[in-house]
């Protein structure tokens, strides 16, 4: 029982490959074994957000799959989505904005932000308080965050208006 | 938070299912989402050797709308409900109470079999499924039969299912206009400390049929047959809507926990009631 298993997924576009036994976590088959160290443990009882991934389009907490699950899937962290390099328009409106003070939550609003805005581009107030409702953070008391969400969606827009 | 080592299936057809369940009985379970099993494993709670993944089980899938009812596949999820526009003309509960399940990341996984399934108290769908007078379609060894959602529910996580069957199909049927989720919890992604699901049928300004289930205030979900009695041939009146909410508390039972004290319990729960009728009965108007 509990022999290992082949996993195949990709993360962040690159394909991986290696032996895991099916109860493992997938956050600490990304944090541990892969080394995407953006995605946090908050609580690990599927409560806090901090963990949030996304997996084949669905926003996911890390910390309730199991890499068994996530066999044959397309992973994106927070590494994925921009770096210093190349901000993310999300990452760059957080810094902007004061969406973060200790940033712990961060990898995991972010990742999910993407998400609300892929579905709903041009969110309300309501509706990015409502979208986010997932993921809890201790330090900024939310209205920054929500200021964040909201001028990324202006940002993002504006640059697809422009490529048109 | 590791839980007990286990092996993992993943197969694609329900007889594939069924052959894995029955070969190894009480050691395998079926996993839907996971966002009930997982928690559980992990606090080890429930100890799995045989873990069955029903992912890719696609005979599991789909929202089938035909005339008077709904089909739902298993595996459909609360977010697929929530963003099925014909299904939440047909059926608005459905979405009104998936939409106070939990939060996004659970509700992309989280699926209503598990839902049903599960038999936690917690669950909000298992009260919504009866006050629809939803049915189950169960299959097994001996082949496929129908359960009632209001005859599923024994006790805190015993249902009629038996271990080696799994459900597949939940079927509503429509309900009209006059209808209401409410739900009193103490955070978003909290389980309810009181939650109603009321569908209310409107004649020239006479309630001609109710219904009425309410979660987490007995180790079952409660459809107080009663209550719905007490609204039918009135007005819906306020002498009606406290006559309802009386025979309600008479038929639940809750337990004092870390949402409240007994008595606070049935005091938000004859709220959460009001408000549910009140709502219901707007819409069955035309007021709301
Ligand atoms: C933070 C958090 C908050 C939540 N809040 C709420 C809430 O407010 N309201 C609410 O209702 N739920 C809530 N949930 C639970 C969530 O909705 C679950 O996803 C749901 O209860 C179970 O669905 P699942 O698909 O995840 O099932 P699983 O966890 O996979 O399975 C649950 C049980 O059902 C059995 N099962 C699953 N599918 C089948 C099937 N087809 N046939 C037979 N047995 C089956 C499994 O063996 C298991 O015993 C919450 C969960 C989390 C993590
Ligand atoms: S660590 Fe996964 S939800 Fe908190
Ligand atoms: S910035 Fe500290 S938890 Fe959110």
């Amino acid at each position: 029982m509990g022999k290992k298993m082949h996993i195949t997924m990709t993360v962040n576009g690159k394909e991986e490959e290696f032996l895991a036994e099916p109860r493992e976590l997938l956050i600490y088959t990304l944090r541990e074994r892969l080394n995407y160290t953006g995605p946090h443990i908050g609580c690990e009882t599927s409560h806090c957000g901090a963990c949030t991934v996304e997996v084949n389009g669905k926003s996911v907490k890390a910390c309730t799959m199991f890499v068994a699950q996530a066999d044959g899937t397309d992973v994106t962290t927070i590494e994925g989505i921009g770096g210093p390099d190349a901000l993310h328009p999300l990452q760059e409106a957080f810094r902007e904005h004061h969406g973060l003070q200790c940033g712990y939550c961060t990898p995991g609003m972010i990742t999910r932000a993407r998400k609300l805005l892929e579905e709903n581009p041009n969110p309300s107030e309501e509706e990015i308080r409502f979208g986010m409702a997932g993921n809890i953070c201790r330090c900024t008391g939310y209205q920054n965050i929500v200021k964040s969400i909201q001028a990324a969606a202006t940002q993002i827009e504006a640059a697809k208006e422009a490529a048109e | 938070m590791i839980p007990a080592a286990f092996d993992y299936y993943r197969p694609d057809t329900i007889a594939g299912v069924l052959e894995i369940l029955e070969e190894h009985g009480d050691d395998a379970r079926v996993m839907a989402g996971g966002h009930s099993l997982i928690p559980m494993m992990k606090l080890r709670m429930a100890d799995i050797p045989h873990l069955i993944d029903l992912q890719a089980v696609e005979e599991l899938n789909g929202i089938d709308i035909r005339s008077g009812e709904v089909r739902l596949g298993a595996m459909t999820t609360q977010h697929d409900i929530i963003n099925h526009a014909e299904l939440t003309t047909a059926c608005p509960i459905l979405r009104e109470a998936s939409l106070q399940i939990a939060d996004p990341q659970v509700r992309y996984m989280g699926t209503v079999g598990g839902n049903v399934a599960n038999g936690d108290p917690g669950n909000d769908m298992p009260g919504l499924m009866q006050c629809l007078d939803a049915q189950f379609v169960l299959v097994g060894p001996d082949g496929e039969r129908t359960v009632a959602a209001r005859d599923f529910y024994e006790a805190a996580y015993m249902t009629d299912r038996e271990d080696e069957e799994i459900l597949t199909t939940v079927i509503v049927p429509f309900h009209g206009r006059g209808y209401a989720y409410e739900k009193q919890k103490r955070k978003i992604g909290d389980y309810a400390t009181a939650a109603a699901a009321v569908t209310l049928t409107n004649d020239q300004g006479m309630c001609v049929a109710a219904s009425i289930a309410m979660t987490n205030l007995s180790d079952t979900p409660i459809w107080s047959e009663e209550a719905g009695q007490a609204l039918e041939g009135t007005g819906v009146d306020d002498d009606a809507v406290n006559a309802a909410v009386e025979a309600m508390l008479g038929d639940i039972d809750p337990q004092e926990d870390n949402r409240g004290p007994v008595a606070f319990k049935n005091h938000v729960a004859g709220i959460i009631l009001k408000r549910a009728i009140t709502r219901a009965w707007d819409r069955a108007e035309g007021r709301a």
